[in-house]
Parts: C-alpha cells; structure tokens; sequence
C-alpha cells in the first residue's frame, strides 16, 4: 500500500495540547512540512516564545530554545550568529512579537538576521486568558477591553508585517491566512519560501499567519475561521510585501 | 608577554579574547563604553562577533542565545543597564546557560551618576532578577585582575553551567595600570554536549534550553538541583580548590581590627593598614575576592581572634549584612560608606579606625 499522508519527520510524537480548534497544530504541521521537504531537520534549532506556543519545542523534533517574552528574536540572533549554519527559526504570537517584543523584532529584521520568523496573528493574548492584544480588532470585545477596544484610548490594530516592510534589509515578508484550503497552500508555499531563502543565506524572512482563537473570542472553530475572514483579514490583508529575492516567482 | 599599559575597561576586553571568547553582544553605557569599543574593533581581527544590540534587554538574550549554542560569551554593561539584563540573567540562571556578564558599578539608584559605586553588590549576590538563583560574582582591584578574572570567569561559568557576573567599578574601569596579559587559550564551540546544534555523535536525541518547569514537582526538582549546585560552589569556595582564589588577607593574624573591603576599596585599606601599624594599631585586611559564594568560613575563623571589624563599602551598607551573619554576633562589626559616587579617603576611614579601637 502506498503512504500518501504522514506526520512530518520534524514533528515529534507528542500529541498537541492546544485547543480544539486551533491553528497552531496547522501552522505547526506547515513548518515541519517545509523543514522537511528543504531537507533542513539535522540544521533546524527553534526558538520557543512566551505564549500559547512556550512548548512548541516539545512538538518539534530538534533543538530548540525557549526564550523570554518577546525576546525569540534576540534569542535567534545569539543562536545564528554562534552556528551560521544551523536553520534558525523564531514561532511568535503577536502579544509576544508585537507588544513586549516589538524592539527585539523590529531590530532582528533591521540588522537583516539570515533567520525565519513565524507570526501567528490571532489578534488576542491565548495563554493568559484572551486579554486585548496589539492587533486586537476595534470593538473587539476581550478580557480586557470589555467594552470593545476603543481607539482613542488603546490605539488601532498594529500591521506588523507592513511596518516591518518599511525597513531596507528583510528579505521576505508576507502575510497569509490558514482559514480554507486555498489559503492554507499558500500559506505553505510562504513558509517554504522563508525556509528556502535562510538555507540559501539570504537573509531575514517573515511571514505573518492570520489565525483564529475559538476559545478567547468565545466562536466555533468554523465561525471563528468565517470570523476572520469576514473581520481579521480587512484589517490584516494577505499578501507579499517584500520579496527582495523573487522567491515567489522562482 | 611583557607588561602592557591598559585601561581597565580594556585589559576585560582583552582578556576576553585571550579566554576564546568570541562572541560580544552589547548596549553603549558610562563607564564600561571602552570595552565594547575595544571589542568592535578586537573581535573582527579573530574572526569573532560583535553586536550592538538595540537594548540591554536584547542584548543580554542574544548572550543567552549564543550561550545556549556553546559560544564562549560575553556582554557589559553599568548599574542601569544590568537592571535591564536581569530578566535575561534569570533566564540563563535557571537555563544553565554559562557566560560573563560585566558590571562596571556607577552611582544609584535610577540614573543615579556616571561615578564609580559599590551599591549593586545587593542585586549582584541575591541573584538580582527573579526566581531561587545564584550568580557566581568576581569582585577584581586592579586591572591585572580585570585580565586575570575574566579569564577564570569563562572558565568558572563552563565549569558550573552558571552565568558568572564581574563586579567592577568606575575606578577600575578607567584606571590604567601595567597588566601581563597571559598566553591565549583555545575554546572549540563544540566542546559542549548539551548545546544547541552540537554536532558530536554523543550527542542525546536532541538538545533543549529552557528555564520553564510547568509542573510544580518538576521546577521543585530543579531548583534543588540548582541549590545543591550551589552549594558545591561554595564549597568549592570557602574550603576547597578555589579557597585561595576566593579572598585575600593581609596582616590579619594579630590584627585586633579587621577592616573588611572589596574592590578598589581594598586598595584604599591597605594604605590604611599601613598607617595603623605605622601608629601602633595591630589592623589588618580581609578582601572578598569573590562576593558570592561569600567567604563566611575566613570571616568566621577570624571572628575567634579580631577583636572588631569594620566593614567599608562605597554605598550606605551592603555587604557589611554578610560581614554580620559572618561574624555572627561574636565580635562588633563597624560601617564606613561614602555612596552617589563618592570614594573614601584612607584619612576618613583611619578617622573610623581611631573611633573603634581608641573611642577616648
């Protein structure tokens, strides 16, 4: 009988702990998928963040660090810079990468580290029980924002991606979403991309994946995915930002 | 080599590179800026690394990065700056990541002053961020030992898995002072089987780095585990194979005063030794060369034959409290502090030394 479908060789056995409905196992699947298919398992080291992904070494079947919060990217530089040759990859949500993290990002991406960044967008905080994060929605009701977040007083969603496009050195930097299967191969490809052009010594990749949280915003998996597209993915377009490379068209 | 006429600042860089430290990850601040200038311009003729990180924050995790991937590394940074660090500093505590953090003391507390001061030496030996931890803690005079310590420390940290921290001073950092620096030593960045992308055959299924124990019976495991490595430390320390290196005394034998001090202070209480004995005072010298594991046992020993200590210290009383548990009760223990950065005279202090031991 011929195998058409298995567990990446990347992945570890340990089943995921996350939430029924989650996109993380998804996103997680993608990179192991493209760590894989590179041919990379035997270079990859991780970095863990602070978050609903603080064990995602345990999910990963190499080395892997777990950072403070927000400092996966500093984190990645040390790593990197002591083993050039290692595959070095930071998995971030956005309280993480976009609040108490924001330096440690923004600078990683401007000295232009040769490491892959995975944003996972799912515009509130998991782990700490669904309090308001800097992507957060207007109106968007949380933990703590009760009445809906309000502009003038807490600000607007933060377009990481778009801000990080601003800089020269980044090589890649797109946005995807993993709410239907189309998207999902897209999301694929862009993560395949970002691990093609580390390995390739090309420099700073990123790609932002816009995601769900069933749990926190209190929906279904399915309404939470219909949510997003109809809400989130306005406010967070898809799309390539920056492809210094033409990674895309290769 | 022949002797070299360095800065403090400097003789640390240098001796960081004469250990097969490599790696440099660091945030400009008064007074330790020398050394990530000399290392910017050090590292790159070794084929080493130099990153000056966006803020200390980042820095001292780029540290626990490398760190974490077997380099021999290094950051610095002053009072401010090494608040910043010790989230990170907690992280690679509990991670057992080694390394050499380098405090070139300034005056406190906030922004406090760019003068030199003793008053971290609190934050220093309690572990300084949070969580049951140790930091190994150097305390050199002089800027043959800013070479000479640097170099013990990288071996210190790799030796006990632990961050190992240099608390200097503005007076030692940019103080200049003949040095011998020593032969260069070979660091292989493979040389350790449990760091990330360690590429030996012996290497176990795979390796991890992490301070997170979720399970409360696992961290209680662990944090013994730290405890019962610190206290092979401090065994190390005040009994065994370091107690020579771990503290200096001079005179003390018949002394019935022991004036107690470290850093560029000791340099000050020898002089005022000096001139005790010059005076018919029977003073002697007890300098803490290492500040954590704290030399209780020679304080203690001491305690039995002294019949006073003055401890003296540039801030308003911090390591005069383990002079105390020290001494514990048998003997009085004096204080004599200038702080804000402020240095005492050995006239101030031997004004001090006349109030103890000759009150009319």
């Amino acid at each position: 009988m011929k195998q058409v479908f298995k567990r990446p060789e990347s992945l570890s056995k340990t089943p995921f702990h996350y939430c029924p409905g989650c996109d993380h196992g998804v996103v997680h699947r993608l990179v192991g998928e493209a760590i894989d298919e590179l041919e990379l398992k035997n270079r990859a080291i991780g970095v863990a963040p602070v978050g609903c992904s603080v064990f995602a070494y345990d999910y990963f079947d190499f080395d892997f660090n777990q950072a403070p919060h927000g400092r996966a990217p500093a984190v990645a530089t040390g790593i990197k810079r002591t083993r050039p040759d290692a595959i070095v990859f930071t998995y971030q949500g956005d309280g993480d990468l976009a609040a108490i993290g924001t330096a440690e990002i923004i600078h990683a991406a401007n000295r232009g580290e040769n490491i892959t960044v995975i944003f996972i967008n799912n515009a509130i905080y998991g782990m700490t029980g669904g309090q308001m994060a800097p992507t957060t929605l207007i109106g968007m009701k949380t933990a703590t924002s009760p009445y809906g977040r309000d502009a003038s007083t807490a600000g607007n969603p933060i377009r990481m991606s778009e801000i990080i496009a601003t800089l020269e050195s980044p090589a890649y930097v797109t946005r995807v979403a993993v709410n239907n299967p189309a998207n999902l191969m897209k999301a694929k490809k862009a993560i395949y991309n970002a691990f093609k052009l580390q390995k390739e010594g090309k420099g700073f990749s990123f790609v932002e994946v816009v995601s769900i949280c069933p749990t926190n915003w209190g929906k279904k998996p399915a309404d939470s995915h219909k949510w997003l597209a109809e809400n989130m993915l306005p406010v967070f377009p898809p799309g390539t930002f920056k492809d210094v490379h033409g990674v895309e068209k290769a | 080599m022949a002797k070299v006429l360095m800065k403090g600042n400097e003789a640390i860089g240098e001796a960081a590179v004469l250990a097969g430290c490599r790696y440099y990850f660091g945030y400009p601040i008064t007074p330790q800026s020398e050394l990530p200038a000399y290392l910017s311009k050090r590292l790159p003729q070794v084929d080493g690394v130099f990153v000056q990180a966006e803020s200390e924050v980042a820095a001292i995790n780029m540290v626990y990065g490398a760190g974490s991937a077997g380099a021999r590394v290094m950051t610095s940074s002053s009072s401010p700056g090494i608040s910043l660090k010790q989230e990170g500093i907690s992280y690679i505590a509990g991670a057992e990541v080694p390394c050499l953090i380098v405090n070139v003391v300034r005056g406190g507390p906030g922004l406090g002053n760019i003068a030199p001061a003793q008053s971290d030496y609190w934050q220093a030996t309690r572990g300084g961020g949070h969580g049951d931890y140790r930091t190994l803690v150097l305390a050199p005079n002089s800027v043959q030992e800013m070479a000479d310590m640097t170099i013990e420390g990288f071996e210190l940290a790799d030796r006990f898995r632990n961050p190992v921290l240099l608390l200097s001073d503005g007076v030692l950092g940019q103080m200049m002072e003949p040095v011998n620096l020593p032969e260069p030593r070979d660091y292989d960045v493979n040389s350790k089987k449990w760091a990330l992308g360690y590429p030996g055959k012996d290497k176990a299924e795979r390796n991890l780095c992490s301070s997170i124990f979720l399970d409360v019976e696992e961290l209680e495991e662990h944090n013994w585990h730290l405890y019962q490595k610190y206290q092979v430390m401090t065994d190390l320390f005040s009994e065994g194979q370091y107690k020579d290196f771990a503290v200096e005394e001079h005179l003390c034998d018949d002394a019935e005063i022991i004036l107690v001090g470290y850093g560029i202070i000791s340099r000050i209480l020898k002089t005022v030794v000096e001139k005790c004995r010059k005076r018919g005072i029977k003073a002697g010298l007890l300098r803490p060369k290492v500040l954590w594991p704290f030399p209780t046992k020679a304080i203690q020993r001491l305690a039995d034959k002294a019949a006073n200590f003055l401890c003296v210290e540039m801030s308003c009383g911090q390591m005069v409290e383990d002079v105390k548990l020290a001494v514990n009760g048998k003997k009085p223990v004096y204080f004599f502090g200038r702080t804000g950065g402020t240095i005492p005279s050995d006239f101030e202090i031997l004004n001090e030394v006349d109030k103890i031991v000759r009150p009319d």
